[in-house]
């Protein structure tokens, strides 16, 4: 077959930076190619350039077939007519995607009469059939709804539906789900995939996710540094790697697996700044197999095999991570460097034992049950107990009438003993971060008790409120945010010192914070002589370490983290992470972890909450909660979340959820999940169901450290 | 970066030795104002008018009162090196000491009222509640009083030694639009995640306040208190142009251009003298604005 899109050594430059650098592919009818790599890898810019949408100030040259007709330079008049009807493309954000102002059956008919000759009544009715192929409910009148009616899963829907409204030979996707929760990720992919289907398209597939590619993919290209450095089939790539580069990307991405607990391997360093890229091979760097030859000129393409291709002058030493034994590993042996977390810490993890609290190691995983006593700590750092926070809704422009409540987090218990941590996620909407801002703000809760390091927040003196606020720090998601950008680093790391100045440091008493300041940044990894810089002078991971220093400047006994990883890059993710760990236990620490990203949490945590609509739906060993979870919803989330794994991922089942969220201010009676419940609606008999529609499931044990709030709860492995 | 480097940081007996200076804010804006050569040529122009305006009259024969009787009129010569008036004053002691009134009145009304301005605003931004309304109410209540009249009325009072109350007056009529303006932009501020890390570590809300809201509203209120130096001394001069503002037989650059502009036309000296060291101050105390704005800004090019 004849590829229906070739893209030839297209170089994209802004100026004197040059964002892409020689990129060729081709996709042929009904194939998926993924696009994988990291912020500022040029892979969107590349996509832009393909369709045409270049912003001024950009020049492009080099190639871009689409049926063998030129694109690149073709006249604005002739991409118009190719957009939308040849090719077409799907955003990351839906909304800035459809006109708000227009209905989407409107704007779906307009995207079909554009390039067909048909009335407005055939268009209309195509709109509605096509509204129906992406799966949403009552076609007929949800086309009559604006955009902003629609929740983002569903928008991206319609985007979708757009997208294959002209039975597009290609759709081109630049990050369709990054913005959207993993349940709702897993239906848009499902989506696309029945789009595709349909149409018989070729799928360009943009992402930074590993997992979604190594699922949705054929064919594999990964992007580093405005160049393609390794091409191939996706098991090629997965399974037969031949970059450093992607070894690394691989290595460092936490997965929600049994391999869940490996230790992570981050890659040195972060991407070059495409104005100061080094001479040679891009990646050498940051590359554990570096040597002498990598920095004379930058590494072609090597046919490394059958349709495999990888920029790397040392392919046939590289070694993929499952590879099997005596392999050369780039991350385990190569330049032998000492690199303490591929050594093989893996499976047995150090843990502080000087609290006197026994803590089990973690080694193993896995779903056959834990094979040893479950003891946690005897001292809780933090209690809540059936906290509740509700917000009241308020409609109208003059005269704000009370219309509703919004139960944001409506009876959250937990508790988080000395050295441990606890993952708190849930999807937006959950209620994660108004139960977090609740024990933040060391205010008396509307309903509940909150009791951090043994004082109930509800009364709280002065001092006392001091003293924790010196016990318990925060490290926020953005790190850009969180650090004052008019503050130097030293002035940012010197602030908890100043505020708090009799804070009895256990190990540094009394010292200028001049020296706290350089032994933190030191402990975080920074070079203490950058303490004159400023927030913006960093890379993001860079910036997560000094939020991260900053909360440790006081040796608090509780930290909460605030999805701190989620804003950074992949190949960056790990250092944090592992920095993270190795804190923890050196330090004694006791995490509160916030997140969405079950994957995380799961190297990270020794116990989790999932919450669903301000509930708790399940809570408990992590290893008892991944590997058996009992809930519908948690069997839902973890088999929503994409596995880096070609043949695992292809061969899995899918528990897919309907439709959306319901409205927090109106939540169903009874199991506020039932709505979705993929058991309620499938399994259950009528008699059975009526429970979950008269009485909300409390949380019940199911063995040890393992409990589920639903009436009928059942250990099933999902990953 | 890695567990090795923690290790091998902890190896060491400590951390190094601890510096002499450690980077705070400060020493860095320092010194990045005086990287720049807007910031030295601005902080040295502003330096030697005062230094003139302090130690000028020192090297003048005459004092600003004095009147020389046998020289009406005349332009610059030895005796009198900036010529004279009409009523014999010598211009060069006059001009020195009305610039020194000017200096004084527009800094400190400058200053005066770009503080009030952040101040209010940022408190009144930053508490909302009870404190908002009460500031805001007085805001919009200055606002609407006629600045002019009033000092027209009240400019009996600024006789003779009582110019540090006029100063006050003219401060109290120029804070209130960049109040309102600081005020919005502490509500959103406030929001940040910067101030919300401050706050759970414990920092109490006015030293939020002094070291996190006013630092990232420095730009505009230091291109406030920039613009303020010349409406402050221009305000002044407009007052003294009418009678009002600094009295005799105290001078202000003001009340010199005023009665200057009269003979302005056969005897420039006795205008131009005042006026060009008008325009020098202004000039400079902007040139000091905008190097000091770049400075307290990490995001703005550094001109070295
Ligand atoms: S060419 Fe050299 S530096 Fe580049 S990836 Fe290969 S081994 Fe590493
Ligand atoms: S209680 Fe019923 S509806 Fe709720 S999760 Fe369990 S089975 Fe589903």
């Amino acid at each position: 077959m004849s590829p229906v899109l070739e893209v030839e050594r297209l170089e994209v430059s802004f100026g004197d930076v040059h964002a892409v650098r020689g990129l060729s592919y081709t996709v042929r009818p009904g194939e998926v190619l993924g696009i994988v790599g990291e912020s500022g890898s040029g892979k969107s810019v590349a996509a832009a350039a393909v369709m045409g949408l270049l912003p001024p100030g950009a020049r492009a040259s080099g190639s871009v077939r689409l049926h063998g007709r030129q694109l690149l330079g073709a006249p604005e008049r002739e991409l118009r007519a190719v957009r939308g009807r040849t090719v077409s493309m799907v955003f990351q954000d839906p909304l800035s995607a459809l006109t708000p102002v227009y209905r989407v059956g409107d704007q779906i008919a307009e995207a079909v009469r554009v390039h067909q000759k048909v009335s407005r009544e055939q268009a209309l009715a195509k709109a509605v059939d096509l509204l129906d192929l992406v799966g949403i409910p009552d076609p007929r009148g949800r086309a009559l709804a604006f955009p902003h009616e629609f929740s983002g899963g569903m928008r991206q829907r319609v985007v979708i539906a757009m997208a294959i409204a002209n039975d597009p030979d290609v759709i081109i996707c630049d990050e369709p789900t990054t913005a959207l929760d993993v349940t709702v990720q897993a239906q848009v992919l499902e989506v696309l995939k029945t789009a595709q289907r349909a149409t018989g398209a070729a799928i360009v597939m943009i992402t930074h996710d590993l997992g979604v590619v190594a699922g949705f993919a054929d064919r594999v290209l990964v992007m580093y540094a405005g160049r393609p450095v390794e091409v191939g089939d996706v098991d090629d790539v997965y399974y037969r790697t031949r970059m450093p580069y992607t070894v690394g990307l691989l290595g460092s991405v936490p997965r929600v697996d049994a391999g869940g607990r490996r230790a992570l391997v981050p890659i040195d360093g972060h991407p070059p700044a495409p104005a100061a890229r080094p001479p040679g091979c891009p990646f050498a760097p940051r590359c554990p197999m570096r040597i002498e030859a990598c920095e004379d000129r930058e590494p072609p393409l090597f046919e490394v095999g059958a349709g495999h291709q990888a920029a790397c002058i040392r392919w046939d030493e590289v070694r993929p991570w499952a590879a099997g034994d005596g392999a050369v590993r780039p991350w385990a042996a190569g330049d032998g460097a000492v690199r303490p977390w591929a050594a093989g810490d893996g499976a047995v993890r150090p843990w502080a034992h000087d609290d006197g609290a026994v803590r089990p190691s973690a080694g193993g995983g896995g779903g056959d049950g834990p094979g040893w006593p479950v003891v946690r700590g005897a001292r809780r750092v933090l209690e809540v107990d059936g906290l509740v926070k509700h917000y009241p809704v308020r409609k109208g422009a003059i005269f704000k009438r009370r219309v509703g409540t919004v139960h944001a987090v409506a009876g959250v218990s937990f508790d988080i003993r000395e050295g441990e941590t606890l993952g708190l996620v849930g999807e937006s909407g959950s209620g994660k971060t108004t139960a977090l801002t609740q024990i933040l703000e060391l205010a008396e809760p509307q309903e509940g008790r909150v009791v951090v390091l043994g004082r109930d927040t509800a009364r709280l003196t002065r001092e006392q409120r001091a003293a924790i606020r010196r016990d318990m720090q925060v490290v926020f998601q953005d790190p850009l945010a969180a650090l004052d950008p008019r503050m130097t680093i030293y002035d940012i790391l010197a602030e908890p010192l100043r505020t708090h100045p009799r804070a009895p440091l256990r190990a540094h008493g009394g010292r200028a914070p001049g020296a706290r300041v350089a032994e933190l940044l030191d402990l975080v990894g920074l070079d203490p002589s950058h303490a004159a810089r400023y927030p913006q002078d960093f890379s993001g991971g860079q910036r997560q370490r000094i939020g991260i220093a900053r909360a440790l400047a006081l040796e608090p006994r509780l930290l909460v983290l605030d999805e701190p990883v989620s804003a950074l890059d992949v190949s960056i993710r790990a250092g944090v992470i592992n920095l993270l760990d190795s804190l923890r236990t050196r330090l004694g620490l006791s995490y509160l972890f916030v997140a969405h990203d079950l994957a995380v949490v799961r190297y990270l945590a020794d116990r989790v909450a999932v919450m669903y609509l301000g509930r708790i739906a399940e809570i408990g060993r992590v290893e008892a909660v991944y590997g058996t979870p009992a809930h519908p919803y948690t069997q839902a989330l973890l088999s929503a979340i994409p596995l880096p794994d070609p043949v695992r991922e292809r061969a899995r089942e899918r528990t897919l959820l309907d439709g959306d969220l319901p409205d927090p201010a109106d939540p169903p009676s009874g199991c506020r999940f039932r709505t979705r419940c993929p058991k309620f609606a499938g399994v259950l008999t009528g008699a059975e169901r009526s429970l979950c529609v008269d009485t909300e499931p409390e949380i019940r044990t199911l063995g040890e450290d393992q409990g589920a709030a639903c009436h009928y709860a059942e250990k099933l492995a999902v990953v | 970066m890695t567990l090795s480097e923690e290790e091998l940081a902890e190896e060491r007996t400590g951390p190094g030795p601890a510096r002499a200076a450690p980077p705070s804010r400060l020493r860095v804006v320092t010194g990045r104002f005086f990287a720049s050569r807007q910031g030295r040529l601005g902080f040295a122009v502003l330096a030697v008018l005062v230094a003139l305006a302090c130690a000028g009259p020192l090297f003048s024969p005459w004092a600003y009162t004095d009147k020389d009787f046998l020289a009406f009129l005349r332009p610059p010569s030895a005796a009198h090196w900036f010529g004279t008036s009409q009523t014999g004053a010598d211009v060069y002691a006059m001009t020195l000491r009305g610039m020194r009134r000017s200096l004084l009145v527009g800094l400190l009304a400058a200053l005066v009222s770009t503080a009030l301005a952040a101040l209010v605003g940022a408190f009144a931004g930053y508490f909302l509640g009870w404190t908002d309304r009460v500031l805001s109410r007085l805001t919009d209540l200055l606002l609407v009083l006629p600045a002019f009249l009033i000092l027209a009325i009240m400019s009996p009072l600024f006789g003779a030694g009582q110019w540090p109350l006029f100063v006050l007056m003219l401060a109290l009529f120029l804070w209130m639009v960049t109040s309102k303006i600081t005020r919005g932009m502490t509500i959103s501020l406030k929001q940040r995640e910067f101030v919300q890390a401050a706050r759970y570590m414990g920092v109490p809300p006015m030293k939020i306040i002094f070291s996190h809201v006013l630092p990232n509203l420095s730009s505009l209120l230091i291109v406030d208190a920039t613009l303020n130096v010349s409406a402050a001394i221009l305000t002044e001069t407009s007052l003294s142009y009418f009678g009002f503002g600094i009295q005799p037989p105290d001078v202000s650059l003001g009340t010199l251009i005023a009665d200057g502009s009269r003979t302005a036309v056969y005897a420039p000296w006795t205008f131009w003298f005042a006026a060009g060291l008008l325009v020098i101050t202004v000039l400079a105390v902007n040139l000091v604005g905008d190097a000091l704005r770049d400075a307290f800004d990490p995001t703005a090019r550094r001109s070295r």
